[in-house]
């Protein structure tokens, strides 16, 4: 474990082409990286090292997930196809070939399904589909999904991001209008739509136990939302397009990444693109520190299982491994503190005399 | 000047005018007249003709008793006598004590008397103003006064204190950095001189010209009142189940009252003359009445107090020329053994302020009541320092001294150590110095430890809660002659700190001494230490411009060279403050706070008070005209057993962030709405968060049962097969 007492980032330099998605697998001892230059590259999260990449791919890699074991690596790829990969030796299992790039890949949390988010693009339309995964032999797969998802409408309503929820009992797609729609994963029946934001979505990401998640828009603001009940928990106010946002285990904060497009920076007061990652409380919604360090906007976010690092990926082609200071572990409000030590007491002595405040 | 008018008394027709109101105020009924002076006597025998005369001068010698007797009217019918009988004396007061003594006076087993005023049957039953129906008397209604401890169940565990000042008198919540918040409104005139609360805090008692008053519960509403005319100086009980009140006048008989005060009068005929009074506090009536003894009538320095108590209220004694009295509380303040305690030449002594567990008491022995005393040297006798057991008297130990001057009975809290400061006389009488002996109370056979001096001890002070303590002294060059003067501030002291070193004697016996830790020269000569020990401030009283150094005993540092390593104690100076007009110190009875006072009754500069932390840190200002006094609430004993409190010690921090959290809310308002807003927001998340997770987790279950459904489903499925097969 590197130093814990002061934030020195390690920077991770594999990819040559900004970063599309990054993700800790289940231990969190290894990081998946895609990027526009074709490669998947694996890291050490403790120290950084590479140990490998995943070659195939003829196009930008759009997305990345990582089986529950490890044992197997899907990545989506705007060369038309989804790759299974073996995750040890780097060999592809399975090609899926589709009629559009493949924008973003999700196994079901129990890994028996997995969906390709297909682009709207080249007279397709955008499609959610969802395959069913044969775990006894991973290279016999079916071509055919089990259900596809269809886009009901034009390009501008194009889903962009996609993500399971618990139980992998429901779909939630995020669209280029910033409307947030959840679907029924067996039946494809639309059950909820909001327009949660005013322009595209570029990430959702969900809590540690999939129950809520977290969307994040080029429109300058992030917001929590129940997957159940599809209501509005919390909203995050920054000051930049948000590209991806992440939520925090054990510590109660949100993560915000992005930046002013990489084509507008030029033309920015000051030349501050606000490229730094910020730190919001999740409960709370304030901004209580920030991160700098990327020289363009981040384009993904993910943090470390038992929440103690996190991985930034920009689109300056690094990747920035934070390991987490104790100051910032031990940051508390006045008001959780005293609400951890009244339970604390209360564990300890549940007789006491209960102080109403 | 306007015009008089003539008038012509003749004139007027008295007889329309209507007197009557006028007659019945100033009716003065006379004094001494015939009825006034004859009782009825009811309840006599009845007797035959023939033995009347008999009857008649055994009357006449009981009711002779009270005053000279006139005529006594025995009325005879059909022979006989009828019970009852008329005496008529020379004046109404005789007739008034016959009643006051002799009614209910029983004759024999089946004869009592029934006395009354003839007067008095005149205008209550004759006249008819009272009912011969039974009316029950009134109760009064029982007024609910609150839970008395109530102040101690504040949610941001406050504490309360008490200011007078000019005619008024306040009582505030103490909040850190804020201005005070009053606990009830000011009042004005609620004592006549000064407030004083109970020890462990339950009551506050004020002092009127008529006698003393408690109040309690949160609206400090008036408890009972203590008729005392007079009273001057009262104290209570340690465990606040008894008030003492003093005052300079005598009770006075209830006869000498006028009538209207006569009824609530709580005094017997016994009290009469008595000065010294022992009240229940919880039921507002005299237990216990005491003449002043003959050396202190007419004193100017009365010694208080005179009822010294047991650490348990059981026992009460006081102090007579030649012995003390010894009552049991419990047992209607009777004498111990029905009898006092003869101790020749006694000066003074003192009850230990807890119960002690002596050294050769079984484990399930109550604990020990002790009880110390001293007598001077005498022509042929040595000055003795005795520690006595009650209630079986036997003394423990005795130590004789001689060339003692004065002794001073200094009890350590714990009740383990009662140290004697000795002052002796040089053999040329010059000049004097002192020793220190120190019982300790705990160990076989109470050893005494001996401290010799060549100073003289001016000041000595126990550490509550532990076993150091702290001396002021200086050497006498004879010019100290006059107990009075020691104390010039001019002069310089030597302040010693000790503390007890443990020496090993052998493999499982350690011997206990007092030895300094460190002294140092100082003009200063008070020692006022915590009531939670550890910190102490030294200073003068009553000088101009008084210093105060704040000192801790404990200090969590490096020790200075020059303070013994042999023990663990560590001294330091945590701050110096300076108070013009000190008057008093009054720690909070957690040691938290701290205040120093400059009171009107004393002095004329800087009236009001400081509050400071027990660092010296100061949290507080005021400076108010005509300031008299400053009481902090005393806090009851902690009922925290030592592992709750190291609990409590190992968590500090936990409870520290609630309590920073109040005091920020307190002090903020915006922030206060703020802290309360992410309260809710928190309890939202929590409360949100809780119902996801009993979602989630009833859905997984649901989730597993259909599996489970479906493999049974499926293996139903295969044995059908089965029977296929087998067809």
């Amino acid at each position: 474990m590197s130093s814990n007492k002061s934030m020195r980032p390690i920077l991770l330099t594999g990819h040559e082409r900004p970063l599309t998605q990054v993700k800790y697998n289940r231990e969190g001892d290894l990081i998946f990286s895609v990027a526009k230059d074709q490669h998947v590259c694996v890291w050490y999260s403790s120290n950084g090292e590479r140990l490998g990449t995943y070659d195939g791919h003829k196009g930008t890699v759009w997305s990345v997930d990582v089986s529950l074991e490890t044992e197997f690596v899907v990545t989506a790829s705007a060369d038309f196809s989804g790759i299974l990969w073996n995750a040890e030796n780097g060999k592809i299992l399975y090609t899926w070939n589709f009629n559009s790039p493949a924008k973003r890949c999700e196994l079901s949390p129990d890994n028996k399904f997995l969906f390709f988010l297909t682009d709207q693009a080249m007279g397709q339309v955008g499609t959610v589909k969802i395959f069913q995964l044969n775990t006894s032999d991973l290279s016999k797969q079916s071509d055919e999904p089990v259900l596809e998802i269809l886009n009901k409408g034009d390009a501008s309503i194009k889903p962009t991001v996609a993500a399971w929820s618990y139980g992998g009992k429901y779909i939630i797609t995020g669209h280029a209008d910033g409307s947030i729609t959840k679907y029924d994963a067996t039946t494809g029946e639309e059950l909820n739509r909001v327009k949660a934001f005013k322009e595209t979505v570029t990430d959702i990401q969900t809590s540690s136990d999939k129950t809520y998640f977290v969307a994040s828009s080029k429109d300058q603001t992030s917001r929590l939302y129940d997957i159940d009940t599809f209501e509005l928990l919390k909203e995050y106010l920054s000051d930049a397009p948000v590209n991806s946002a992440c939520i925090t285990p054990v510590k109660d904060f949100v993560l915000l990444g992005g930046g002013q497009d990489a084509k507008n920076v030029t033309t920015t007061a000051g030349g501050e693109g606000r490229f730094d990652c910020k730190i919001f409380h999740k409960i709370f919604e304030d901004q209580i520190g920030r991160i700098k360090g990327h020289f363009g906007p981040i384009n993904c976010l993910s943090t470390h299982p038992d929440g103690h690092s996190f991985v930034s990926g920009g689109e300056d082609g690094f990747m920035r491994l934070h390991h987490l200071p104790k100051s910032y572990l031990d940051f508390q409000y006045e008001v959780e503190k005293t609400a951890e030590a009244l339970q604390h007491q209360n564990n300890e002595n549940p007789d006491a005399l209960k102080v109403d405040a | 000047m306007t015009e008089v008018a003539e008038f012509d008394v003749n004139s007027v027709d008295l007889s329309s005018l209507d007197f009557s109101d006028l007659e019945s105020k100033y009716n003065v009924k006379e004094e001494n007249s015939l009825i006034d002076r004859c009782v009825l006597c009811d309840g006599a025998p009845i007797a035959p003709e023939s033995k009347a005369p008999v009857l008649k001068k055994v009357l006449n010698k009981l009711f002779s008793q009270c005053g000279k007797i006139e005529d006594i009217y025995l009325p005879i019918e059909d022979g006989k006598t009828k019970g009852y009988l008329i005496i008529r004396y020379s004046n109404s007061i005789e007739a008034s004590k016959a009643v006051n003594s002799l009614n209910g006076k029983k004759l024999d087993i089946k004869h009592r008397l029934l006395v009354n005023k003839l007067n008095d049957i005149e205008e209550f039953v004759l006249s008819g103003k009272i009912s011969n129906e039974f009316e029950e008397p009134l109760f009064p209604k029982f007024k609910e006064i609150g839970y008395l401890n109530s102040w101690l169940i504040d949610n941001n565990v406050r504490d309360q204190f008490l200011i007078n000042y000019d005619q008024s008198v306040g009582i505030n919540w103490f909040r850190k950095n804020l201005e005070n918040e009053p606990v009830i409104p000011f009042r004005n005139q609620w004592t006549s001189t000064y407030m004083k609360w109970s020890p462990k805090g339950k009551y506050l008692f004020s002092m009127f010209p008529q006698g003393v008053q408690s109040w309690g519960g949160s609206n400090f509403d008036r408890i009972h009142k203590y008729l005392h005319p007079g009273v001057r100086l009262i104290d209570i009980s340690p465990n606040e189940k008894f008030l003492v009140t003093l005052s300079p006048e005598p009770i006075m008989n209830k006869l000498d009252l006028k009538p209207e005060l006569r009824n609530d009068y709580p005094f017997k005929d016994e009290d009469i003359g008595k000065k010294l009074i022992i009240w229940d506090i919880s039921i507002g009536l005299p237990v216990k009445t005491f003449a002043l003894p003959p050396n202190l009538e007419n004193t100017n320095r009365m010694p208080w107090p005179l009822i010294k108590w047991s650490y348990d209220d059981k026992y009460c004694a006081r102090q007579g020329p030649d012995a003390i009295g010894i009552y049991e509380t419990e047992k209607d303040f009777q004498l111990l053994d029905k009898k006092l305690v003869k101790i020749d030449g006694i000066v003074d002594f003192e009850f230990a302020p807890s119960g002690i567990k002596l050294a050769n008491s079984k484990k399930d022995d109550p604990l020990d009541i002790i009880l110390s005393y001293w007598t001077p040297e005498s022509e042929n006798q040595s000055a003795k320092v005795s520690v006595m057991n009650i209630p079986s008297k036997t003394i423990l130990r005795t130590i004789p001294l001689v060339q003692v001057k004065d002794i001073k009975l200094n009890w350590n809290e714990s009740g383990k150590y009662l140290c004697c400061n000795v002052t002796r006389h040089t053999k040329s009488k010059k000049s004097f110095f002192s020793n220190l002996q120190i019982f300790k109370l705990t160990e076989k056979d109470l050893p005494v430890d001996k401290i010799e001096l060549t100073d003289l001890i001016l000041n000595f002070k126990w550490e509550p809660k532990s076993n150091k303590f702290i001396t002021i002294s200086k050497i006498d060059k004879g010019e100290i002659n006059n107990q009075s003067n020691i104390a010039t501030s001019s002069s310089i002291n030597t302040i010693t700190i000790f503390d007890i070193e443990e020496v090993k004697v052998s493999n499982n016996s350690s011997l206990k001494k007092w030895v300094p830790l460190t002294n140092f020269s100082d003009s200063l000569n008070d020692i006022i230490w915590s009531p939670n020990g550890r910190f102490v401030i030294l200073t003068s009283l009553n000088e101009n411009l008084s210093k105060l150094k704040f000192y801790d005993v404990e200090f969590d540092g490096e020790k200075s060279k020059e303070q013994n390593k042999k023990v663990s104690s560590n001294l330091k100076l945590l701050k110096t403050n300076e108070f013009a007009g000190l008057t008093d110190i009054q720690w909070e009875s957690s040691g938290r706070f701290v205040t120093a006072i400059s009171s009107f009754w004393k002095t004329k500069i800087n009236n009001g008070y400081t509050i400071y932390d027990c660092v010296g840190h100061i949290l507080k200002e005021e400076h108010i005209n005509s300031f008299k006094e400053f009481l902090w609430r005393p806090r009851p004993i902690k009922l925290l057993t030592n592992n709750d409190k190291k609990r409590v010690r190992k968590n500090l921090k936990e409870y520290a962030a609630q309590f920073e959290e109040s005091d920020t809310m307190d002090t903020n308002a915006a922030l206060r709405e703020l802290i309360l807003q992410r309260k809710k927001l928190l309890n939202d998340w929590k409360s949100y968060r809780s119902k996801t997770i009993e979602k989630l987790d009833k859905f997984i279950i649901k989730r597993k049962e259909i599996e489970l459904e479906k493999v049974k489903t499926i293996k139903e499925v295969i044995i059908e097969e089965n029977e296929e097969v087998i067809e």
